[in-house]
């Protein structure tokens, strides 16, 4: 399954909520403001580092550079792809779910 | 404070803050809150520009929302001082949990912690926010 995440997760929930119910082995994408959690040295660096043991977690570079950051600047584990790899993983997996 | 009105019937400037609080690009809040300080540049009131919780990512330097062919404001912020608008404001909690140092930013600005924030805020005449 592939989860979809958008929300900052400073100001939302979503990354939570989407942490604690995903299956491991799923795949969790950040993108638009949810991409600051995929950032090291944060306060929700360790909780994103902790997520890529059991998940395949992945960081929208467009959504990333748009926010002026590279990305080099994700914690270690976090995957970055672009529109295309967005597509790839929506064919590659069965279902999808937003945590809007 | 002290700058007494030249003659009796000039209003008096007015403490005005406008408080940033949302990431850049994911809504429309920190695009229409720039537009309203410049509005607010005209009518030459004493403005301060506050940036706190996400609000700090929209003074982030190196963005580029031309990617997402999205207008890019953050260049925007740099024509602040040429409107006489200086009072600029940082949290500094908000910037050490989303990992930012005060280099990380497109203009310079005040660094201030979360309960001098809470006293400049406490202290104005007129607080807009979003």
């Amino acid at each position: 399954m592939l989860h979809l995440v958008n929300k900052s997760p400073y100001e939302r929930k979503t990354l939570e909520a989407c942490l604690r119910r995903a299956i491991p082995g799923s795949a969790i994408l950040l993108y638009e403001d949810a991409v600051y959690a995929a950032l090291s040295g944060t306060s929700v660096a360790e909780a994103i580092s902790k997520a890529t043991n059991a998940f395949d977690v992945y960081v929208l570079a467009p959504d990333l550079a748009a926010r002026g950051f590279d990305p080099a600047a994700v914690v270690d584990g976090v995957q970055t792809i672009d529109y295309d790899g967005f597509v790839d993983l929506t064919i590659a997996k069965r279902n999808v779910q937003s945590w809007l | 404070m002290g700058d007494a009105a030249e003659t009796s019937d000039a209003p008096a400037k007015k403490r005005f803050l406008y408080v940033n609080r949302k990431a850049p690009h994911g809504t429309v809040y920190a695009l229409e809150v720039l537009e309203m300080i410049l509005v607010s540049a005209m009518f030459e009131q004493d403005v301060h520009v506050a940036f706190l919780d996400d609000g700090v990512f929209q003074l982030r330097k190196n963005q580029t929302p031309a990617v997402l062919e999205m207008k890019d404001f953050s260049k925007t912020y740099r024509a602040l001082e040429d409107y006489g608008i200086e009072k600029i404001f940082l949290e500094k909690e908000s910037m050490e949990e989303r990992g930012l140092s005060s280099d990380d930013f497109i203009i310079p600005a005040a660094v201030l912690d979360r309960k001098q924030m809470a006293e400049l805020m406490d202290s104005m005449d007129v607080v807009l926010s979003a």
